[in-house]
């Protein structure tokens, strides 16, 4: 069971998770860009060597949606719309680095610990550790929206929880496509939505500081 | 062979959205809107007279959903009406332009797919996906207006809205999961008959952890507190018509989906009972959203909150289980369905009257409109549960079942509501009665949606038609 292609699978789930931490502490929201289309490069790597060693054909669809969709248009996208907006110079994190590395390194832990012992008895190791670095994946994504203030940084937060998701599907063996391309095609239409946002934010306000925007009705003063 | 009523119910918003996008001229295209609505209810509410198509991999209709269905293409019927006669104001006060308009039908229309499919669908995946399109269609109506306010609610509610359905999805999978090395892989482990069918055998530790993701996933479409954050802003700050429909209908979407999967565990021995963790999240959301109330200075997140509060009774009543306490559930769903969508039509018209959605500029409605005033507070004293509406009898059910069971939980319950009629009473004065203030604009939206509701309120509230009781009582039973 633990040969070398079990060993390539592992490493690439694992390796989707340490880029979430990089994208934690990324203070530049290009710095920041880029290590999304990493982390999706790494995702599209890690699902098309599913669907090679389960000989599962479909896969290598959503592989080359990941690839060309998560790791090449949208970072080029958001790339782009930074400029033009003049935010590139850095991001303003509600919480410090440290704290949110502590809290990162925290929900890690506890998401190994619960699937682990969940699926003790599940029939392939693979699919248990994938699970768990999927979880990991999905909990830093929630603690990098939850941490960042700008709007663009949250979009990456949602992509890269995305992008756990993507990887605990392809890990559930033979899950059906009907779900993995809902997956994608929700993350299109999720992106164009957002982009809607974006560029009607862009328009109206000089900021896409969500902050700035909380003024509600005289009831937030409290 | 006949059109099925099952694919005519999908296959008629499906069409009429791109006609829609093409229709020139607002009031075509809103009156399309009211014909598709209308031909939508007319094939739900035929389900209940035809035979039941067998379930498929990917529908199925049962006792559960047909009500879910009925009610929702009904009072998707009468907000599209309302729309109709309120949206035209919207249009000369040059809150909306032409093009935004089309948009809107049309997204209204895809919004009612995807609650029909989200209710219809016997897969979860496929559940998972139908109600991901209603969440966006709503996110976009939620932005009409494109104010500063609105696109904030718009990006809040999408924001929450997709971490929510990020996680109810890993908890779907985790489902799948459960079910694949008992059901086969692919399709068959996503049928929702089968899983239910086989619920006993699934891993009972996977289905908790599935079943903590899907509550707090689906929950937070819900509304329950503390993952509420986005309701009252999309229901302030949206067009009112989309109001309604989010307080009457999407709501009770996710909360379906939230009971289907509490059926699974009810169904699981070995798994961890649902009920405690839905009567916490329950009188929370009650608890908190009653507080909330009294702060309130604008009427659309009034009644956002009250909504909160009631899917908190709600959940609350399913927590409980029981024959007796998910009949409560189910009514009380189905009134609130009702009464909040109608107090949102007379806030519609309310709103426009006065130009303003500050309670300190709205005052003596009673005098000044008579018809809409006196239907806001027959309305409004409605879900505040007075006699003889139907949420009254629901919510009198609810306290009476969790006094024979737990006479602690049934003080909060108690507590909440007395604190949640208070507030709503106390706005309520002010509103209605005293010396009209303010703007008094002409009256746009049609009264007959809102007069029909109330109608229907009373007549199950002084009597409750026997058929329906008997298939409540039925339903009921299913839910365990």
């Amino acid at each position: 069971m633990h040969d070398l292609s079990f060993d390539i699978a592992h490493m690439l789930a694992g390796s989707l998770v340490l880029v979430s931490f990089m994208m934690i502490y990324q203070a530049r929201l290009y710095a920041l860009l880029n290590a999304f289309a990493m982390q999706a490069f790494l995702l599209a790597t890690a699902v098309a060597w599913q669907a090679y060693i389960r000989d599962a054909p479909h896969l290598y669809a959503s592989a080359a949606i990941a690839l060309v969709f998560k790791a090449i248009i949208v970072p080029w996208a958001l790339h782009r719309m930074v400029q033009r907006l003049g935010i590139h110079r850095e991001i303003e994190t509600v919480v410090g680095v440290v704290p949110t590395m502590l809290a990162g390194m925290g929900l890690v832990a506890l998401s190994i610990l619960l699937m682990l012992q969940l699926t003790e008895t599940a029939d392939s190791a693979l699919a248990r550790e994938d699970l768990a670095f999927s979880l990991s994946v999905i909990l830093l994504g929630i603690l990098m929206m939850v941490t960042r203030r700008n709007a663009v940084s949250q979009v990456v937060g949602f992509m890269s929880l995305e992008n756990g998701l993507i990887l605990a599907a392809t890990g559930a063996q033979g899950m059906p496509f009907v779900v993995e391309i809902s997956v994608a095609f929700s993350v299109l239409v999720a992106m164009i939505v957002i982009g809607v946002f974006l560029f009607r934010i862009r328009e109206r306000f000089d900021s896409v500081d969500t902050e700035a925007i909380e003024q509600f009705r005289g009831e937030k003063q409290a | 062979m006949t059109l099925d009523p099952l694919a005519l119910a999908l296959l008629v918003p499906v069409v009429a959205a791109p006609l829609l996008v093409l229709t020139p001229g607002y009031r075509a295209s809103a009156w399309l809107n009211v014909a598709a609505s209308a031909l939508t209810f007319a094939a739900a509410a035929s389900l209940f007279v035809i035979e039941r198509p067998l379930p498929g991999d990917y529908l199925h209709i049962d006792d559960l959903n047909i009500v879910f269905i009925v009610l929702n293409t009904f009072v998707g019927l009468t907000a599209a009406v309302f729309s109709a006669t309120y949206i035209g104001h919207e249009l000369e006060t040059g809150r909306v332009t032409t093009a935004s308009l089309r948009f809107y039908h049309a997204m209204y229309q895809i919004m009612m797919f995807g609650m029909n499919l989200a209710l219809m669908s016997n897969n979860i995946g496929l559940m998972w996906v139908a109600v991901e399109l209603a969440t966006l269609s709503t996110v976009l109506m939620v932005g009409l207006y494109r104010t500063n306010e609105a696109l904030e609610a718009a990006w809040k509610y999408f924001i929450l809205g997709s971490v929510g359905i990020a996680l109810a999805l890993f908890g779907t999978i985790l489902i799948y999961m459960s079910a694949q090395p008992i059901l086969g892989e692919g399709l068959p482990s996503m049928v929702w008959t089968n899983l239910i069918g086989s619920a006993a055998l699934l891993d009972p530790h996977m289905l908790n952890v599935a079943f903590v993701f899907l509550l707090v996933g689906y929950g937070t479409k819900v509304g329950l507190a503390p993952f509420h954050a986005w309701l009252p802003d999309a229901h302030a700050e949206g067009p009112t018509p989309i109001s309604a429909v989010l307080s009457g209908l999407l709501l009770n979407v996710a909360l379906y989906a939230v009971l289907r999967f509490k059926m699974l565990m009810a169904a699981n021995a070995a798994a961890v009972a649902p009920g405690p963790l839905m009567i916490g999240l329950g009188l929370l959301s009650l608890i908190f959203a009653a507080a909330m109330l009294y702060r309130r200075r604008d009427i659309k997140r009034l009644f956002a909150y009250s909504s909160i509060e009631h899917m908190g009774i709600i959940v609350f009543a399913f927590g409980m289980g029981g024959p007796l306490a998910n009949f409560a559930g189910l009514l009380h769903m189905v009134m609130h369905s009702l009464t909040k969508s109608a107090i949102f039509f007379a806030i519609g018209s309310v709103t426009q009257i006065k130009g303003t959605q500050r309670l300190a500029d709205i005052r003596g409605l009673t005098h000044s409109h008579p018809a809409l005033g006196w239907a806001l507070v027959i309305a409004v004293l409605s879900i505040a549960g007075m006699p003889p509406s139907g949420v009254f009898m629901s919510e009198f059910l609810v306290v009476t079942t969790s006094f024979s069971r737990s006479p602690i939980l049934a003080l909060i319950l108690v507590f909440g509501l007395l604190l949640a009629f208070g507030a709503l009473l106390l706005r309520l004065t002010g509103v209605a009665f005293g010396t009209p203030t303010g703007e008094d604009q002409e009256m746009h939206g049609s009264l007959v949606p809102l007069w029909l509701h109330i109608a229907l309120i009373v007549l199950i509230g002084l009597h409750m038609p026997g058929p329906m009781v008997a298939w409540f009582q039925s339903v009921a039973a299913l839910l365990g």
